[in-house]
């Protein structure tokens, strides 16, 4: 760790260079796919960007807070993000099928978003506090606060979100150094429960699945969107076909390709290397994040740090997975390029409480 | 507890090493992954699935090619190809986006429960015509409502500029371009040329975004040139439409040929229909009756019956056939004529008009004889114009001959001929004894004709049918002025269920001029004229003289008739 004389502006704003620079540099090229995904259209480029601007903001105000803050406000934050859930199976806004939105008549809220950070932060807040590696009963403890909001997110049903939010609680569990052991026998309880899981899956989720073994056998129905989308990636060969002149895109083949299947846009229009660009950028960011987890000089920092970068990576990994026919078609955006707003903001405040988390260390520690 | 963890903050924090490789481990075999999976996609199978995106987006199409269009024999345009185009859906897409849906109902003059239920009744379809052959206006504002899903497609229009006048002739042709009836239907495939093709890339609702290539350009379709001329024909239409009304009959027909070269100058119909605007209308009016319609051509047929006599040695010009008392007993039935004519020539028995005369030369005859001097000239077989729909007639057979059917056969009864038919039989009088092939189309070579008759027996019944013409004739209504005028005139007993009937007549008149070197041969048929007026002298006569008189001026060809050209001939004589 280097010695800091005096403070750098950056400091003082309590940003992270590293971290704001590779954020750029993502949404910089996140508006260009975006352009190209969305039919040249400026005006989704421009709301977009608005939305890009207004998650900086939250980034650079959560960025603010000292951690000992987030961690004070973490299990609030938790009962906050319970209560909503549950109120939208009640009142929620369907949208697309299924109740995920909170209309608070100003601004469409959706609680699940807020429970990918809740949930990793309230488990970091539990075990900061507690030795480590966690004895049972705190596991179980843990347990519960992870499968409440998962088990209410899928009931949405949202099973994208909701093995998000479980994938945040669990990392932090995995962080705090949770038995091999424990692990081992968890994975082997999972696996038997598969079945059972299987069985209370919806059809369409069900379909996803079995989908991605063998996508010929629907091919206007169910398996269109993964046979499209393994087009346009495998079209796009090393090279690409350039920017703006992939044809499964702008000829509307396919489908999502401003959300959730952008990535397909992408490959086709960069090829394998802009595939690999792309991946240094978020490889990038992710190393700082675990860099910043390295450095981190509390528990809960270095829990909640972990967690979050670990979630960001499972984001992309599912999100890409998916694209090119390796994972079943979940709702997962692909982190700052997708078009959408809500999970943006999320993720700009996980990024904002890694940077208060780093930028925090010489004031507590001096 | 709570004292480690404040031990832990302050000093070191439980940290575990293993774990971060661990992640770290992971992290790199996720990404590896990633990475493997999209060079198998981008470099192992590129081309396979590169093939399967352009098999999405590149397509085929169809160029329709251009119909070639129909002239008349001196170039002008009776049938032409105009681009249009034609509206149409993907119902799916156009259903999902009801927003300006009243708006295109509105276009395309339906209601909006109607344009939805179409759609979707055909809700699976990738492609419904909504409206076809749009004017390029209509096109243009349902193009700017900008609904999904809604296209056009470039079409080919036919459009008619002689409209009725020529429909009969011509037929028409169906919404998709191919031939209907008529001449369209004839000569289809050499109208109809050879469609092209281009690669072009589709979206997913199948609208052209870009054209890629051209494989095939389009073969137009030839130029037809017809043997019509579309002066004549109006003028005939003309004519033939006003005698139709005037007498207000059920139809008519006029034929027009040229004696030369066996090229129609004009064929006309009564009823006719717009070609340009079919709907609502009758299919009988569709019919060309010319070819398609038989008759007994009654006294039209005489010429015939004197020509095989002339032919047969028996009978000279000076043969007298005695016709007393006006009614003449064969078999059962009795022949009679309007009244008792006494003991004529064969010029008489057919300036005339005497069915005892024909009957007595035609019972005179060899029934072999006589039935081969008819089937000669064409009767009871096509005229090969290969007209759609055209019929033969009816000549029975020698053989099954009675003598009373010898004997009605040779004024035109117990027969049926197509107008035609009877006009290209009056060919033989006019080309002193060739017969020729009839042809729709413009005709620039010598055709090979077939000698029916001698040079001198065809010159004969010319002869004598050039005083059916003349004053006291029965044809004299058919005259023109400066002009020599051969013809026959036919007033036919029309047959109903259980025989003739007494008061429905078809009224006929074939002749041609100018008699001394015949250029032009005309058939009238005027269908059951109602009122007093029913004899084809009075009724068809009329017609063939204005028609054939404005022809004849039209194709300039120079009269023939010396009494009225004396005083002209005169003056040049004391000019020089």
């Amino acid at each position: 760790m280097k010695p800091f004389e005096q403070q750098s502006l950056s400091k003082r704003l309590h940003l992270d260079v590293p971290l704001c620079f590779g954020l750029l540099v993502l949404c910089g090229l996140g508006l260009m796919v975006l352009y190209s995904a969305g039919g040249e259209d400026l005006g989704i480029i421009i709301r977009q960007a608005t939305r890009m601007g207004v998650a900086f903001v939250f980034m650079f105000l959560v960025a603010q807070l000292p951690p000992a803050v987030i961690e004070r406000w973490s299990l609030w934050l938790f009962i906050a993000g319970i209560a909503t859930l549950v109120t939208v199976l009640w009142v929620g806004h369907v949208g697309k099928g299924a109740q995920r939105w909170l209309d608070l008549g100003f601004f469409r809220f959706q609680p699940s978003e807020l429970m990918k950070l809740s949930v990793p932060m309230v488990v970091a807040w539990y075990l900061a506090n507690k030795t480590l590696p966690p004895n049972i009963g705190n596991i179980i403890i843990v347990g519960l606060m992870i499968i409440i909001p998962v088990a209410l997110i899928a009931k949405q049903p949202d099973l994208g979100t909701s093995l998000l939010v479980a994938t945040a609680g669990l990392s932090v569990l995995f962080i705090a150094g949770i038995r091999w052991k424990i692990i081992l026998i968890f994975g082997a309880l999972c696996s038997m429960c598969a079945p059972i899981l299987w069985y209370f899956m919806h059809d369409y989720q069900k379909r996803r699945v079995l989908t991605l073994f063998n996508p010929e056998q629907d091919p206007l129905g169910a398996g269109y969107h993964i046979i499209q989308s393994m087009i346009a990636v495998g079209s796009g060969g090393i090279y690409g076909k350039g920017w703006l002149n992939g044809t499964q895109s702008h000829l509307e083949f396919l489908p999502e390709r401003s959300t959730d299947f952008i990535f397909a846009v992408y490959c086709e229009e960069f090829g394998l290397m802009g595939v690999l660009l792309l991946l240094c950028i978020y490889l990038f960011i992710i190393a700082r994040g675990l860099y910043i987890a390295a450095n981190a000089q509390q528990t809960y920092g270095k829990l909640l740090a972990a967690a979050l970068t670990l979630t960001f990576f499972v984001y992309i990994f599912v999100n890409m997975g998916m694209v090119i026919g390796q994972l079943p078609v979940v709702g997962v955006p692909l982190p700052l390029i997708s078009h959408g707003g809500t999970s943006m903001v999320t993720l700009m405040v996980a990024f904002g409480i890694l940077m208060s988390i780093h930028t925090h260390r010489r004031i507590l520690s001096s | 507890m709570r004292e480690t963890g404040k031990i832990k903050e302050t000093g070191k924090i439980t940290e575990f090493p293993m774990r971060r490789w661990f992640l770290l481990s992971i992290y790199t075999i996720c990404m590896a992954g990633l990475l493997f999976r999209a060079i198998d996609l981008q470099v192992l199978n590129k081309e396979f699935l590169q093939d399967r995106g352009d098999a999405r987006a590149l397509r085929i199409v169809k160029i329709p090619a251009h119909r070639g269009m129909i002239t008349d024999r001196n170039g002008e345009s009776l049938a032409i190809s105009t681009p249009v185009n034609s509206i149409w859906a993907v119902p799916k897409k156009v259903l999902a986006s009801d927003s300006r849906l009243d708006q295109l109902a509105k276009y395309l003059q339906m209601n909006d429960e109607e344009l939805i239920t179409l759609l979707k009744d055909r809700i699976g379809r990738q492609f419904v015509y909504l409206k076809r052959h749009v004017d390029p206006a209509l096109a243009e504002e349902v193009m700017l409502l900008d609904i999904p899903g809604i296209s056009l497609q470039r079409e080919y229009r036919r459009y008619y500029p002689a409209g009725e006048v020529t429909s009969h002739v011509l037929g028409f042709t169906n919404i998709d371009d191919s031939g209907q009836e008529g001449l369209e239907l004839a000569y289809d495939s050499w109208l109809k040329g050879l469609p092209g093709s281009k690669r072009v890339l589709k979206d997913r609702l199948g609208r052209v975004i870009e054209n890629i290539e051209s494989i095939r350009t389009p073969d137009p379709g030839k130029q037809l040139v017809l043997s019509i001329d579309r002066r004549v024909q109006y003028l005939a239409y003309r004519e033939l439409k006003t005698a139709v009304n005037h007498y207000k009959a059920r139809a008519g027909t006029l034929i027009m040929l040229d004696v030369n070269t066996g090229e129609i100058i004009a064929m006309v119909g009564q009823p006719s229909y717009n070609p340009n605007n079919r709907t609502g209308l009758k299919s009988g009016n569709y019919r060309n009756r010319a070819l398609t319609d038989v008759f007994e051509p009654g006294s039209t047929l005489k010429p015939f019956t004197i020509a095989a006599a002339l032919e047969s040695g028996l009978y000279d010009l000076k043969t007298t056939i005695d016709t007393r008392p006006g009614f003449f007993k064969v078999g059962d039935h009795i022949i009679r004529d309007h009244r008792n004519y006494g003991v004529i020539d064969l010029a008489t028995v057919i300036k005339k008009s005497s069915n005892i005369g024909a009957s007595k030369i035609a019972l005179s005859l060899e029934p072999h004889y006589f039935w081969t001097s008819l089937a000669r000239v064409g009767f009871g077989q096509s005229t090969g114009s290969g007209f759609p729909g055209e019929v033969s007639g009816f000549l029975n057979s020698y053989n099954n001959w009675s003598e009373v059917e010898q004997a009605t056969m040779s004024f035109g009864y117990g027969m049926s001929v197509t107008a035609l038919q009877l006009a290209q039989a009056y060919m033989a009088f006019a080309t002193d004894g060739m017969m020729l092939p009839v042809s729709f189309l413009k005709v620039t070579e010598p055709v090979s004709a077939s000698r029916v008759f001698s040079v001198s027996v065809a010159r004969q019944v010319r002869g004598m049918l050039e005083t059916v013409v003349q004053k006291g004739g029965t044809g004299y209504r058919a005259s023109i002025e400066g002009y020599r005028v051969a013809g026959k005139t036919g007033t036919v007993h029309k047959t109903v269920a259980g025989g003739y009937s007494e008061d429905r007549y078809l009224s006929l008149f074939a002749g041609m001029a100018p008699a001394s070197n015949p250029r032009l041969i005309a058939v009238v048929i005027i269908d059951e004229p109602q009122g007093d007026q029913y004899y084809g002298g009075l009724v068809a006569a009329p017609v063939f003289s204005k028609v054939m008189a404005g022809a004849l001026r039209l194709l300039d060809i120079p009269p023939d008739d010396l009494s009225a050209l004396n005083g002209q001939i005169v003056a040049a004589g004391g000019s020089d």
